[in-house]
């Protein structure tokens, strides 16, 4: 299906071993993918460890914010945005640092 | 009947002052159409129609109404990149003009740790300057960076690699730089922990009086001011002391490693820190520092002091202007903008950043007390966007005012705020605890220890006799209560660095000997025949 790109910036690409970009083809399924559905997939496939510094519930942590295309995901329905083709998002985490 | 939606989460009512309270009243308000709700938290216009969480793709930025919105900040405010922008740079701008305290051509130094937040400071501070005449920024700036991985466990190839990272990207920026490693603090003199005397306060007259007078040097100057200026801020690197030796990033690992608890890990980093940051722009003339604390982090900052017992000083630990060192004001520019707000300027605007492993990265929620109340207060903001500002503007009402009956007295060796315990309080709980220590003395510190007079006379009869032989008392009781519960999480103080000990030390000695000759001081109203009878 579609192929977002999935960034973890700021520090969170610490849980995925580092690796900043991941280009990622989802598979397919009757419903559409949304960021819900994303966030699991990246916690069964990407996260390499500690999940909960990640991910909280069904959401992101507070503390990461979440862009897709470069706009704030809360103009686009937060969890309920329904990802297209060649969408990135990004994640960043502004827990670390300052 | 209108109501305001907003809620707000309880407890944060008793933050507000109590004269506020009566005149904004509970959460459900009446109001009537158009108004905006009292409540500081909700500053959206009110309509009895759609609810205001309710998102549509054709909204628009509600500064410029035309462009598209890229970022909310705030509760429920969508900018578009150009306000945001916009608004950005106009909240730093405004934050240090407003202040008043940076006078033109005055040398400042930028504490740069590599994060979001300080680098958005520096690059404000390059675009500021090279803004055309009349709005441009007026000060000199300087860059530090303090390399903390030995504290933090970094191997050596990783601080290599970080340094170099670090050094390119200081050379960019075009001014003076810095890069000092952590493991400098061992041989930073006593003179360090020393506030020197505070210049007079410039009046409101005064600084016009400077802006006025840097203005006519710059129009005389014309041209050639400007070139010279940029020529003096591209100077070469300078690090005289080289690398740190093994020895002393060994010291450092060791110290660290010593401390029971990642909350006092942490408070140790941050006092040693300041300390060397103050060491370098004394060094080097600067009479300001300007950090790059966000408003979430001194929200949360101001929310952790509360609980590790430093209420007394939270004003000048999050407040716009840090003069408790005396000769060199922090300033805290960045204190408005959320980290949301620089997280998204950084990335829409390219602003370059390094990521460096801290103390606390991927420690669990509980770890430490500054890693619970960063995740309380991120977790009530996402429910209640409007926490972190409450916080933030309860910390703008923190006064900086003297206690009653007490002039400039002792301040505290580490963290150099006014001591908040009575040193004659040696009756009560922190006499017991600081006297029970010297049964825990190795026989290192018994053999290190003054022999000075027995001074039981003057110490209001604490249990522990000869407290001051004991180096661990002597450190303790110049401490204030934040710092003493810290240091309780550090079992031997021989690891701390020499200028804190020989510090603590010289203090104790000059307060034994003040001690001593005090009954042959002359007061005011003696006679001064009375010199010969002793």
């Amino acid at each position: 299906m579609a192929e977002p790109l999935c960034w973890p910036r700021g520090g969170a690409e610490l849980l995925f071993d580092g690796v900043k970009k991941h280009q990622v083809t989802l598979p397919g399924q009757e419903e559409p993918w949304d960021i819900r559905s994303l966030l699991v997939w990246i916690k069964k496939n990407l996260l390499k460890e500690r999940p909960e510094l990640f991910i909280q519930g069904d959401s992101v942590r507070p503390g990461i914010l979440v862009l897709v295309n470069d706009a704030d995901w809360e103009l686009l329905g937060e969890l309920d945005y329904q990802l297209q083709d060649q969408d990135s998002v990004l994640f960043i985490s502004t827990l670390h640092g300052g | 009947m209108l109501c305001c939606r907003k809620l707000t989460p309880p407890g944060l009512l008793e933050w507000c002052s109590p004269s506020e309270q009566d005149v904004q009243g509970p959460q459900r308000l009446p109001l009537t159409p158009g108004d905006f709700c009292l409540w500081s938290h909700a500053r959206l216009p009110l309509s009895d129609t759609e609810p205001a969480e309710a998102r549509t793709g054709d909204q628009k930025c509600v500064k410029c109404k035309e462009g598209l919105p890229v970022v909310v900040i705030r509760a429920g405010d969508a900018f578009c990149r150009d306000c945001f922008k916009a608004l950005y740079v106009h909240k730093f701008r405004a934050m240090l003009g407003k202040s008043r305290l940076i006078f033109p051509g005055e040398k400042v130094l930028l504490a740069w740790s590599g994060g979001p937040s300080s680098s958005s400071m520096v690059w404000q501070v390059l675009e500021g300057l090279s803004r055309d005449s009349a709005k441009r920024l007026r000060f000199v700036p300087g860059v530090v960076y303090i390399d903390e991985g030995a504290a933090c466990g970094q191997s050596p190839e990783d601080r290599a690699r970080t340094l170099a990272e670090v050094k390119l990207a200081l050379q960019t920026t075009g001014f003076p730089w810095h890069a000092v490693a952590l493991e400098e603090v061992f041989s930073l003199p006593p003179s360090a922990l020393r506030c020197s005397a505070q210049e007079a306060a410039g009046t409101e007259g005064a600084y016009k009086a400077a802006v006025d007078s840097f203005l006519q040097q710059q129009h005389a100057l014309g041209t050639n001011g400007v070139e010279r200026q940029s020529q003096h801020c591209a100077q070469d690197p300078q690090s005289p002391t080289g690398p740190p030796t093994t020895a002393q990033t060994q010291a450092l690992s060791r110290l660290f490693d010593s401390v029971k608890t990642l909350t006092a890990k942490e408070e140790l980093l941050q006092t040693l820190r300041t300390h060397l940051i103050l060491h370098v722009a004394r060094n080097h003339g600067y009479s300001k520092v300007m950090t790059g604390d966000s408003c979430t982090r001194l929200a949360i900052k101001l929310m952790t002091s509360l609980a590790l017992g430093r209420g007394a000083f939270l004003a000048w630990d999050t407040g716009f202007s840090d003069e408790r060192h005396g000769d060199v004001v922090v300033v805290r520019p960045m204190r408005e903008h959320t980290l949301k707000e620089v997280a998204f300027y950084n990335r829409l605007f390219a602003v370059p950043s390094i990521c460096t492993p801290a103390l606390d990265t991927k420690a669990p929620e509980k770890a430490s007390i500054h890693r619970l109340m960063e995740a309380f207060i991120l977790r009530l903001q996402a429910q209640f966007p409007s926490t972190v500002s409450t916080v933030y503007r309860t910390s703008e009402k923190l006064v900086k005012a003297p206690r009653a009956g007490c002039a400039a007295g002792p301040r505290c060796l580490l963290c150099m705020c006014t001591l908040d315990v009575d040193t004659a309080d040696s009756a009560t709980a922190f006499g017991a605890q600081t006297s029970h220590l010297p049964q825990m003395q190795t026989p290192v510190t018994q053999a290190r220890a003054a022999a000075g007079p027995c001074c039981c006379a003057g110490m209001g009869g604490a249990p522990g006799c000869c407290k001051r032989e004991d180096p661990r008392a002597q450190v303790m009781e110049q401490l204030c209560y934040g710092c003493r519960v810290n240091m309780k999480d550090l079992p031997s103080l021989e690891l701390l660095p020499p200028y804190i000990l020989s510090e603590a030390q010289l203090r104790s000695q000059r307060a034994t000997a003040e001690q001593e000759i005090r009954e042959y001081l002359l007061g005011d109203s003696e006679d001064e025949a009375g010199t010969g009878e002793s």
